[in-house]
């Protein structure tokens, strides 16, 4: 039942983009005319010194062909059809209607050029051509926080991590997580492949398995979820996980860059875990299971490298809690986090 | 085959990045410094049979490599030197390991020699030769660049300049070639990936909250408009996708320090070629102390226009001359448009003098009309739709005139003129509040034929013509600038039939992504041509949706831009279209063939910014 919450925080997000797709019409109407003050501004400055007709006068000499200085030599003035001036600039001849190529224009052969080089040479470099004017496969490594974890009775380490390949719309996706503490077997593992498909300008949908290790039996997930850009430039990345026992949880993580200056940037950030049902090997209870705010200032010397210095409140809630304190675990607490943030 | 140069001239002058790449051993003779010109005595190619060889030059700077792509050895290639009405072959040797060629930028030439792989021929492979043979139909300004992979980034670029055949109207007593451009070490590949990665990656003067708290002109930008910007995942600042962050700025292939010089004398008439050859910056042109007269654009005489600065797209060219009096030296500055950085040259009667350098001028930061929400009422009312356009050049202003106006275009913009109807009771134009809450992406804006998919992060709800503003962030500099709609050609134009028809072509992309498309769909998509009958005249009409500014260019042809001196439009193979603008030209489809089309701001084009433009019927094949 709960589960719906976490699914309405995805499609709330999914939807955000569309839900501000909407006029205003509120306000007055406001007098029609063309801007003035620019048109006005415009004719000054040419009547002080841009004018076009004063070529005439250029140069200040009478110009003669005799004279080396002459500059050009001006042929009748061209009666124009609208004096630009009066009109406001307006093109004299208004637009003839939007229409589709004559037959004519269709005629002929498909490539002009083929005619006189062959088509078995112009072909493949036709694909050439083709595949280099918007065919750019790319990718991207971000370790967007490696950092260690200090707090209570605890010092160890985290890491947040993605990378991407492909072109455009289609990208291969790969994401991992995990923490551990110092001198202890690593205590959390996840990695996502995930298929990334772009659906608007700013979000992509993405597919796939994540995996889980160490944190007690390891689990296998499919995945849903939406990343993206959230107007006011948050970022978002939320998913839905289906696991290989039939559980049900999904999470929605959000982050924001607030430049205080160019290079100095905090980012406040906010993850939230939420599942269908208890899972108790996994100590996870139903409902919002965990809430993880951060705090992150970081000094970007270039984009790729920037250190950074935090803290972090992470907190369990519910049957969630109880299986921390039933392990003699603290429900939640504070943290402070040094790490680096950096991409290539 | 590979040469090596050693820069220790760099070395000298400093840290690289700073010092600019010191290719003072790199480059040809018409580029050196202290030049007194261009003179007959010059080492430059001319006559009938020009040998050019396309190879790798490596290069050290301390310890850093460097790698260009040269012609004959040389950053920036041989200026070529031609005269109208001759006959020119060009022997192109390849002796890279990858397949090249060349593009005669501005030069009107049978399709099969316009030098783009896989549309006008099949590309010169590796150690391979290619001869391009053509009749030199014009005079003016002109270049050359490699149109394969990105090898223009990597130096594959030279000036041509073609004398008229007979007397030329530009009269002078010296004249110099500009050649702007910038250079990385970063391999094009390398660019492309760290924008495909983070949209904004080069932009390292982003607002921030300490910046809103000082204030100051970068940073003037209210909390609300912020919070609006920010609503829409847009970045007023974002002007230039690689800035001085990355590049240096070379003037004929010297960077700031290096300074190159040209000589005059005192009371000369110094004619001045300007060549934008730089892979992805636009460039605000200006020589504190001296006014310049615009003789030329894009290689054709226009009426002379006297301008304190100019701004000249990627793949444009301005002839203009200066007449300085005074005996001292004058600092010429090509900053690039979002003003991280410039290119520095200078002229002056003897080698060895320099001018102050004017300081860097903040940031500009994008507006609301950028934005394509027009420049207030008038720009929502007459930027949408043609039909109530036409409408208000016949003075009528009210809503039904504009309804009449749209019908006589159809039904698609009869719903335009519905809605800028509603738009007029509706829109609160100028308030944040209002422009946050707006579609950004409606797709009813826009024809059927544009897709609305992942590459359009917006639509200009009300493009307007821009033809009259100098260029983003120069609305305000306290000197005059010029605009399009200064140019008028100096003779009349030689079609003017009206158009026939409209052909509209929307500048779409998606910074975060950094795609970048027409019509919303990239080239590798599988486009459409856009199809001319052969001698049609139509209007193409081209609006920018995106935030930035597209120097857009076609091949094989030369367009007349719309700018209100109807007979006497200025002629141009390159237009800049302003962000949230529109610009209109008129073309006379008399080159038979395949012409490629796009946005000259190299990775642009790259992304998938490029269209094949087809004129048909050939009459007989390749002429």
């Amino acid at each position: 039942m709960r589960m719906i919450i976490g699914v309405a925080f995805i499609a709330a997000i999914a939807v955000a983009t569309p839900a501000l797709a909407q006029h205003d019409h509120q306000g007055h109407p406001a007098p029609v005319q063309p801007p003035p003050a620019e048109a006005h501004a415009q004719h000054r400055m040419e009547a002080a010194d841009g004018d076009p007709h004063a070529g005439h006068d250029m140069p200040a000499e009478p110009a003669t062909a005799a004279d080396p200085h002459a500059g050009h030599q001006m042929p009748p003035p061209v009666p124009t059809e609208t004096p630009p001036a009066a009109t406001g600039h307006r093109p004299g001849v208004p637009d003839p209607p939007v229409r589709g190529p004559s037959a004519a224009a269709s005629s002929g052969p498909a490539h002009a050029a083929d005619a006189v080089f062959g088509t078995a040479a112009m072909a493949p470099a036709r694909a050439i051509v083709r595949r280099e004017h918007g065919d750019i496969t790319s990718g991207m490594i971000l370790i967007d926080r490696l950092e260690s974890v200090l707090g209570k009775g605890r010092g160890g380490y985290a890491w947040d991590a993605q990378g991407w390949y492909g072109g455009d719309i289609d990208r291969l996706w790969i994401k991992t997580e995990g923490e551990g503490r110092f001198g202890k077997p690593l205590e959390r593992v996840e990695a996502q492949a995930l298929w990334s498909h772009a659906i608007d300008p700013w979000w992509n949908l993405q597919t796939g398995v994540r995996h889980d290790f160490r944190a007690g039996p390891d689990r296998s997930y499919a995945v849903v979820g939406v990343q993206g850009l959230a107007p006011y430039w948050f970022e978002i990345d939320s998913a839905l996980f289906l696991s290989d026992k039939g559980d049900v949880t999904a999470r929605i993580a959000a982050e924001y860059d607030q430049r205080l200056t160019r290079k100095l940037i905090l980012q406040p950030a906010a993850e939230l875990n939420f599942a269908a049902r208890d899972v108790p090997e996994l100590g996870i209870g139903s409902g919002l299971s965990t809430a993880e705010l951060g705090l992150r200032l970081r000094y970007q010397f270039v984009p790729e490298f920037a250190p950074y210095v935090g803290v972090r409140h992470e907190r369990a809630f519910g049957d969630t809690a109880a299986f921390r304190r039933a392990r003699d675990e603290r429900a939640g607490g504070w943290n402070i986090l040094i790490g680096v943030r950096s991409w290539f | 085959m590979t040469s090596f140069v050693e820069r220790r001239s760099l070395l000298r002058a400093g840290v690289v990045g700073l010092a600019g790449l010191g290719v003072t051993g790199l480059v040809p003779a018409w580029a050196r410094t202290g030049s007194a010109g261009l003179a007959p005595a010059m080492p430059m190619l001319s006559g009938e049979d020009i040998h050019l060889r396309i190879a790798n030059t490596h290069f050290t700077v301390g310890r850093r490599a460097g790698h260009a792509v040269t012609v004959n050895g040389v950053l920036p290639a041989p200026l070529i030197r031609l005269r109208e009405g001759q006959n020119v072959r060009l022997h192109v040797e390849n002796a890279l390991d990858e397949d090249s060629s060349i593009h005669w930028h501005g030069l009107l030439v049978p399709f099969q020699m316009d030098g783009v792989p896989g549309l006008s021929f099949p590309g010169i492979k590796p150690h391979s030769r290619f001869v391009y043979e053509f009749p030199v139909r014009q005079s003016g300004t002109y270049w050359y660049h490699s149109h394969s992979g990105l090898q223009e980034q990597q130096g594959h670029y030279g000036p041509i300049v073609i004398d008229p055949a007979g007397h030329d109207p530009v009269a002078c007593d010296r004249e110099h070639v500009i050649v702007l451009s910038d250079w990385t070490f970063l391999h094009p590949h390398a660019l492309i990936a760290r924008l495909k990665a983070e949209g904004g990656y080069f932009n390292r003067r982003k607002q921030s909250l300490l910046g809103m708290i000082r204030g100051g002109a970068e940073e003037s930008m209210s909390a609300a408009d912020r919070a609006m910007w920010g609503r829409m995942r847009m970045d007023p600042t974002d002007i230039a996708d690689v800035t001085a962050a990355t590049y240096t700025y070379l003037v004929n292939g010297h960077g700031p320090r290096e300074n190159w010089t040209g000589l005059f004398r005192p009371g000369e008439r110094v004619r001045l070629r300007f060549i934008n050859a730089a892979t992805m910056t636009i460039f605000n042109v200006r020589i504190p102390g001296l006014r310049m007269t615009v003789v030329s654009a894009d290689g054709l005489d226009v009426r002379p226009v006297t301008v304190d600065e100019f701004q000249i797209g990627n793949a444009e060219t301005y002839d203009v001359t200066v007449e300085p009096v005074e005996d001292r030296a004058f600092t010429l500055v090509a900053e690039s448009i979002d003003r991280s950085g410039m290119a520095r040259a200078t002229l002056a009667p003897r080698l060895g003098m320099t001018a102050p350098v004017p300081p860097r001028r903040p940031r500009p930061t994008l507006t609301m009309k950028d934005m394509g929400m027009g420049g207030g009422m008038g720009g929502a009312m007459g930027g949408r739709d043609h039909g109530s356009m036409a409408a208000m050049d016949h003075g009528a202003m009210d809503h039904a005139a504009m309804g009449d106006g749209a019908t006589a275009t159809g039904p698609r913009a009869a719903v335009a003129a519905d809605r800028s109807g509603v738009d007029h009771g509706g829109m609160d134009h100028g308030t944040a509040q209002a422009m946050g809450a707006m579609n950004m992406r409606d797709k009813s804006l826009v024809p059927d034929g544009v897709k609305v998919g992942v590459g359009v992060d917006a639509i200009a709800m009300a493009p307007v013509d821009r033809t009259g503003d100098p260029g983003v962030g120069l609305d305000d500099v306290g000197h005059k600038v010029l605009t399009y709609r200064d140019l008028m050609s100096l003779t009349p134009n030689p079609d003017t039939r009206p158009p026939q028809r409209t052909i509209e072509v929307h500048l779409t992309g998606n910074m975060e992504r950094f795609m970048w498309s027409f019509d919303g769909e990239k080239f590798s998509d599988g486009v459409e041509p856009i199809r001319f009958e052969r001698d049609e005249r139509a209007r193409v009409v081209l609006i920018n949706d995106t935030m930035m500014t597209h120097p857009i260019h076609l091949h094989g042809h030369f367009f007349e831009v719309v700018n209100g001196h109807t007979g006497s439009y200025p002629r141009k193979h390159t237009v800049m279209v302003l962000p949230g603008g529109k610009v209109s030209f008129d073309l006379t489809a008399d080159a038979p063939g395949d012409w490629a089309f796009h946005c000259h701001l190299l990775l642009h084009m790259h992304a998938g910014m490029f269209r094949v433009v087809t004129v048909r019927p050939l009459d007989g094949g390749a002429a």
